[in-house]
């Protein structure tokens, strides 16, 4: 983080001077005043420069972004990233014509960016925040698969009447099942196992 | 590679200043040994190695294109 003390003849005088060597605006920073100053009798006697604290304050998403850009460029991958922001969840979406690298075996690559970005962000972040990473849309398709891998596990069970227990998933992939499968009578879903090796099993009832 | 580690585990630290990395290299693997200021190693393992794990996975999916060696990261003090 990046901060400076400086005096000027008034409050605002000093502000401006560290703005200037800070190069930045107003808005971006915060302001501590220290001392305000005094004019002094005929502005000689008694005087006393004001001094402020500047302090640049950090845009948490931005620091996020640039580390996605700058850890993908390391991989020899340039990235466009969009970004959305709904409440405390926070969207990162990765164009690349190398997505594949990012992505990895079943996302694998992807998570651990992902997870690793969120820990970035809420380094700077006062409030908690939830980061998705997402790669020209492959949450969406992973969410259709797993939903038809879902189902025709389910109908296997059913048919074999025996329990089937699937790869170790991350828990927003399990919960896709689990509520895939939450309205079916003849099926029941639970998780075994300590994350990162939770897997779900399905059971005919 | 060095430069990837660093781009990833600088902006995760305390002191980025105090993360070094080391290249121990034979003919079937590489290893980089990263050393990072004593207190900013549970940071980077993480609960139950969680970051570790992430850290690995990100390395070593940049290495499966770029080197036809076994990549290896040990995390030290």
């Amino acid at each position: 983080m990046k901060q400076m003390t400086a005096t000027g003849q008034t409050v605002d005088e000093a502000v401006q001077s560290a703005l200037s060597d800070l190069h930045t605006t107003k808005d971006r920073v915060d302001i501590v005043v220290i001392d305000e100053g005094k004019k002094g009798i005929f502005g000689i006697f008694g005087s006393r420069l004001a001094v402020v604290k500047v302090t640049m304050k950090v845009d948490p998403i931005e620091e996020a972004r640039n580390f996605l850009i700058n850890v993908c460029k390391q991989m020899d991958i340039n990235v466009t990233i969009e970004t959305n922001v709904e409440g405390k969840h926070v969207f990162f979406n990765l164009a690349s014509d190398k997505v594949g690298y990012i992505i990895g075996k079943r996302g694998q690559t992807l998570n651990a960016l992902q997870n690793i970005t969120q820990l970035v962000l809420n380094r700077h972040s006062e409030q908690f925040m939830i980061v998705t990473l997402d790669a020209e849309n492959y949450r969406k398709r992973r969410e259709e698969s797993l939903v038809l891998l879902a189902n025709r596990l389910a109908n296997k069970a059913v048919k074999e009447k025996k329990e089937i227990s699937l790869e170790p998933m991350p828990s927003n992939e399990r919960r896709i099942i689990h509520s895939t499968l939450a309205d079916n009578t003849k099926v029941k879903t639970y998780s075994v196992g300590m994350d990162p090796n939770r897997y779900l099993v399905i059971a005919p009832k | 590679m060095i430069q990837l580690i660093e781009a990833i585990v600088k902006p995760l630290v305390d002191h980025p200043d105090d993360v070094n990395i080391k290249v121990v290299e034979d003919d079937a693997r590489i290893t980089y040994k990263l050393t990072l200021n004593k207190s900013d190693i549970g940071k980077i393992i993480g609960k139950q190695g969680r970051v570790a794990k992430s850290i690995r996975t990100i390395v070593y999916a940049h290495a499966q294109s770029t080197e036809n060696r076994k990549v290896y990261l040990d995390i030290t003090e």
